[in-house]
């Protein structure tokens, strides 16, 4: 046993006092303050003893506890109480006094510091009425709180009139002898001043109101800066501004179709990724693209720019070619099934597109064959051959995931033609062992083929020269740039732009007839030929650098195909193309901590987010709220009613409701008159910094961050609101009575500014604040302008609507209902997955029955409830339309099963007909 | 929030009469009433329950042990109830070198020290990102270990806490 102290460390006072008060047997060693002693901690920390057991205690108060244990004295709870109070209470006055006192020469101020804590001490001793804290023997508390003591006391003798009894009680103690050796083997007699290098190397204890802040939170609305101070400068500037008034002219009338690029105006392209056709998109792909851009080009009308914001479903490949033979369609019938399947849940979460198209059409097939000539003519098409696969009795290429084998790697049977499913590795379908055709299950044959190839390193060093441009004036995301970065890094490589298939863009080259174009290729031209199915003048837009500025909003999975492939196929056809200026990816949302999963069926898919009876406004809220912004995020029921029942119903919802409910109960419905106070005008400048940064955020593209400020207000207005109490002072006098006026009055406009900055994440809901305050439709297209403008927009004497709730309390149950439902199939999996050791063992008693050959009850009995599991997981799985070769697989080990206990129940196994067939 | 904790714990203990309770100052410190004098302080009332309870062992078995549990209880206190944004930094890196080889934080079962260290950690512990928790591995295991202990959580939500990573191509 050892202990490891440093000289004028107050807290190896009370140690080195308990060690000879006890007389317990230890060696000591004196280190530096830095001397690293507990090797898991990453600051210093001592006093520190090291037990025989070899562990650390590195808490002097635990240390000097377990040197009285050592002697038989054990702490009772008095003593207890009196060594939490020290650590919670004392230590860090102790601290803060030493900072002042030591560093700073307070001496003065630094004792008030300890005053609260020694009158507590006091009137405690001296009810007490013992010699000691927890009575007439010394104990550990003693020794604890003499030592914290130590430095304030042992030097003041002059405090004595105050705190009697503590001084009384601190002479006794600090007379033992053990008190005084360790006194002056930390100390050596220097007093304060030995503390000075040891206080020196502390951080700088926190004042006593951070120590009461909350701790902090990293989610958005809730870390809050503190107060913030406002000067009279901002006080004055922000009643200017309030007093303004609405604009007389109205910015943005009806949007007229179609949108083209104006003079003078910013004209904003706003494009999101192109969905994949073949699936109903999940909550992450519908925060990381669709909403996301929505926001956005929302936003963007709101300050008065020209946007025109596209998107559409990107349909050709072969996946559309598999779902199509899964479904018994044609390849455009999925198309057509599934487009409208996108359409109807974009429109459900309000998606306000300009436009939204496909890939398969006309336009499409000019456009992109278009693209083709031009970088055939300017040779950046090269061309090569590659070895394939290629069924012969399907007389065709099989291209990636029509051709399964084993992973030449991890040697997993069911590898695919791109990639191997089980180990994640890309492969070549070539390399493939024993590859079969999907669809017809034979062997295929390697043969050449001839493909053209996007020559990337011949336009690499234009490229670099317009990321350098892009990346620097526009607004990228960091992740955009660092996958960006990455790829060039790496140096780029010809990429093939055709495919042997029959579902794509025709390659119009005589020869490459029968081929079509690559979708990464192909999907991104959408962009333009979506753009030309919306307007004959697409051009405007898209031959348009100078005038436009092409934001693209996606995934992070998506960024090199718009960053570096797509500009590169645009640049080498050198036709003035408008490229990305803003690039804005979002990191991954997942599941309540695992991925969304179509084919497992975790999470909520697009379509079912409208069966919760949760309104899409409550929904796009909290996607926003949560939005993968810098980092991964992940969508969890429980966090979504949180912030439902806190953020929405509690904050907002309440600051805006009561506002209206009391213009409506004190006022008859009219905005009553505003006599602005200190206080009013302080929380105008409060409100209109909030609204600044706003600006600011969302001018940059971080939605999720500028959502923020928006709780923010709401946050500050109730505080006002309570503060005020104007249901109590319109009951008083006059004078007061006006002053409930102000404070309504200015409450009412602040919630009509929340109805402008709430437009593009809750349209509806915003509506509905506009509706029931029936506010000028003027308002919209006034406080966002500039850097913000927080006008009076209800003056004295306008009569609002009828005022009503706008959010309702999700409550626990109805939240734990959605959680099952939605996790419901990944239970059952769980469920099935812990079921399978069960299995196993049962197939292994099996085994073991087949072979004795008798009959055995016991293994029947496990059997009989394997058999009962493993027709759950069937049923499950034949629920959930899961892939077929998955539940064969599972039927198959049911029959197994079935065969193997009617063995063990000494019948015959094989003829079992109408089981065999009932499953 | 502590009076909650102290509810839990009444029922993991399984102490048939609950307690009355009230709290001191801004802080909310617990105080227990039915005591004579009144305790204060939640680490003081945990280890009194634990007394009157006959489950002596969770407060560690070996003198070493018993003195690990104080300086746990200790670190919940100074440490878990006050802290800023860089602190908790510290605190999760140096419970993860802490708990590298370890199952509990004291001896070899769980002890008051786990169960109060898993209430305090738990606001900080469901703020963490996915690549966070990942980051600190042995503490998010060792959370996930207690938090599924019978009887331990009650009052909290339970974390979720994915048993294969996913940004394991991040070096440390």
């Amino acid at each position: 046993m050892k202990l490891f102290v440093s000289e004028g460390n107050p807290h190896c006072l009370k140690v080195l006092a308990a060690l000879e008060v006890t007389g317990v047997q230890c060696g000591v060693q004196t280190v530096s303050h830095e001397e690293k002693v507990v090797p898991f901690l990453s600051r210093p920390a001592l006093p520190a003893l090291l037990l025989p057991s070899g562990q650390y205690l590195f808490s002097s108060n635990a240390i000097c506890r377990y040197f009285f244990e050592a002697n038989g004295q054990e702490c009772n709870n008095l003593c207890n109480q009196w060594l939490e109070w020290e650590t919670t209470v004392l230590q860090p006055a102790l601290l803060q006094t030493l900072h002042m006192a030591v560093l700073q020469g307070k001496g003065s101020e630094a004792s008030k510091v300890l005053q609260s804590p020694l009158n507590v001490l006091d009137q405690s001793l001296s009810k007490g009425n013992m010699s000691y804290l927890t009575g007439e023997a010394v104990s550990v508390a003693d020794v604890v709180l003499w030592g914290t003591l130590h430095p304030v006391l042992s030097d003041s003798p002059s405090a004595s009139s105050e705190h009697e009894s503590v001084r009384t009680w601190f002479d006794r103690v600090a007379a033992l002898h053990s008190c005084q050796s360790a006194a002056q083997k930390v100390l050596q007699g220097k007093g304060l001043q030995a503390m000075k290098s040891y206080v020196q190397k502390q951080p700088a204890p926190p004042s006593s109101q951070c120590r009461d802040a909350q701790p902090c939170n990293s989610s958005p609305a809730e870390s809050e800066e503190g107060e913030r101070v406002v000067s009279e400068e901002e006080m004055e500037a922000a009643v200017n501004t309030w007093s303004k008034g609405l604009n007389s002219t109205s910015l943005a009338a009806d949007k007229q179709h179609p949108i083209l690029p104006q003079e003078g105006k910013r004209n904003v392209l706003v494009t999101s990724a192109l969905p994949y056709v073949n699936n109903v998109p999940h909550l992450g792909n519908i925060i990381g693209c669709v909403l996301s851009a929505d926001v956005f080009s929302r936003y963007g009308r709101l300050r008065g720019w020209n946007v025109l914001f596209v998107c559409g479903t990107d349909e050709y490949g072969t996946a559309t070619e598999n779902k199509a033979r899964e479904e018994g369609l044609t390849p455009q019938q999925i198309c057509d099934k599934y487009h409208a399947v996108h359409a109807s849940i974009y429109k459900w979460f309000q998606i306000d597109f300009d436009f939204f198209g496909r890939t398969t059409t006309e336009k499409q097939t000019e456009i992109a064959q278009d693209i083709f000539w031009r970088l055939h003519q300017n040779e950046y098409l090269v061309e090569d051959t590659v070895e394939q696969l290629r069924c012969e009795k399907c007389q065709r290429f099989l291209a990636d995931r029509f051709v399964e084998g084993m992973c030449p790697h991890c040697s997993y049977p069911e590898a695919r033609g791109d990639q191997c499913d089980k180990c994640g590795r890309l492969i070549n379908a070539v390399e493939l062992r024993e590859p079969q055709c999907k669809v017809c299950r034979q062997t295929p044959v390697i043969r050449s083929s001839k493909h053209l190839f996007l020559d990337l390193p011949k336009l690499e060093s234009q490229l670099e020269q317009w990321l350098d441009k892009s990346t620097s004036s526009g607004d990228w995301t960091l992740n955009a740039k660092q996958i960006t970065r990455s790829w060039i890094r790496d140096g780029l490589k010809p990429r093939c732009i055709t495919r042997d298939l029959q579902w794509g863009t025709p390659v119009p080259h005589p020869d490459f007839r029968e081929k079509v174009f690559y979708v990464w290729f192909d999907a991104p031209i959408g962009y333009l030929s979506i753009t030309a199915n919306y307007t004959k003048e697409w051009e405007k837009w898209w031959k348009n650098p100078h005038q436009v500025e092409l934001y693209n909003f996606m995934a992070k999975d998506n960024v090199p195909f718009h960053s570096v492939v797509f500009p590169c196929s645009l640049l080498g056809a050198q036709d003035n193309y408008t490229l990305v200026n803003h690039l804005v990816a979002t990191e991954y949302l997942n599941y309540e901590d695992t991925k969304f999963s179509k084919s497992r069926g975790v999470g909520v898919f697009g379509d079912m987010a409208k069966d919760t009876g949760i309104p899409s406004d409550v929904w796009r809220f909290y996607l926003l709220y949560v939005r993968p912004e810098g980092q991964d995020s992940a969508f969890s029921w429980a966090d979504m009613a949180l912030k439902n029942n806190s953020e929405l119903l509690n904050n907002l919802g309440n600051f805006i409701n009561r506002a209206g409910m009391f213009v409506t109960k004190f006022f008859e419905g009219c905005v009553p008159v505003m006599d602005l106070q200190r206080e009013d005008k302080k929380l105008l400048a409060l409100v209109g910094w909030e609204l600044q940064q706003y600006i600011q955020l969302m001018d940059k593209v971080k939605i999720r961050d500028a959502l923020k400020h928006i709780l923010n207000i709401s946050r500050h207005g109730n505080q006002y609101i309570q503060v005020n109490e104007p249901w109590k002072k319109i009951k008083e006098g006059d004078p007061e009575r006006q002053r409930a006026g102000t404070v309504t009055g200015v409450s009412v406009n602040i919630a009509c500014l929340l109805s402008v900055m709430l437009f593009p994440y809750m349209p509806a809901v915003s509506q509905t604040i506009r509706d029931q305050l029936n506010a000028p439709q003027s308002c919209i297209d006034t406080m966002l302008q500039g850097t913000g403008t927080f006008v009076c927009s209800l003056s004295a004497g306008h009569r609002i609507g009828t005022v009503s709730p706008l959010f309702q309390k999700l409550e626990a149950d109805q939240i734990e209902a959605l959680k099952k439902r939605f996790g419901g199939q990944q239970k059952t999996l769980q469920n099935a997955a812990n079921a399978q050791p069960a299995v196993a063992a049962a197939a292994a008693v099996g085994v073991k029955a087949t072979t004795s050959g008798g009959v055995d009850p016991e293994k029947a009995k496990q059997l009989t409830k394997a058999v009962a599991e493993q027709g759950d997981k069937v049923r499950a799985l034949k629920a959930q339309k899961a892939e077929k070769d998955v539940v064969a697989a599972e039927v198959s080990k049911l029959l197994d099963l079935k065969k193997q206990l009617a063995l063990a129940e000494g019948k015959n196994p094989d003829p079992a007909p109408q089981k065999g067939k009932k499953k | 929030m502590a009076l909650r904790e102290l509810a839990s714990l009444e029922k993991y203990l399984g102490l048939k009469k609950p307690n009355k309770y009230s709290t001191q100052g801004d802080k909310k410190i617990p105080v227990l009433q039915n005591n004579s004098p009144p305790l204060v302080g939640l680490v003081t009332i945990a280890c009194h329950l634990v007394k009157e309870s006959n489950h002596q062992e969770l407060l560690g078995d070996t003198a070493d042990s018993r003195a690990v549990v104080q300086q746990w209880l200790e670190y919940r206190l100074t440490r878990l109830d006050i802290y800023t944004k860089e602190d908790i930094k510290t605190v999760l890196k140096d419970l993860n070198l802490y708990l590298q080889d370890k199952v509990f934080l004291a001896g070899n079962h769980v002890t008051l020290a786990d169960i109060l260290i898993y209430y305090g950690l738990h606001p900080i512990i469901v703020d963490l990102a996915v690549q966070e928790k990942e980051e600190y591995v042995n503490v998010t295991r060792w959370f996930d270990h207690i938090q599924h202990h019978p009887g331990i959580r009650h009052h909290l939500p339970p974390v979720v806490v994915l048993r294969n990573r996913i940004y394991t191509s991040r070096h440390r």
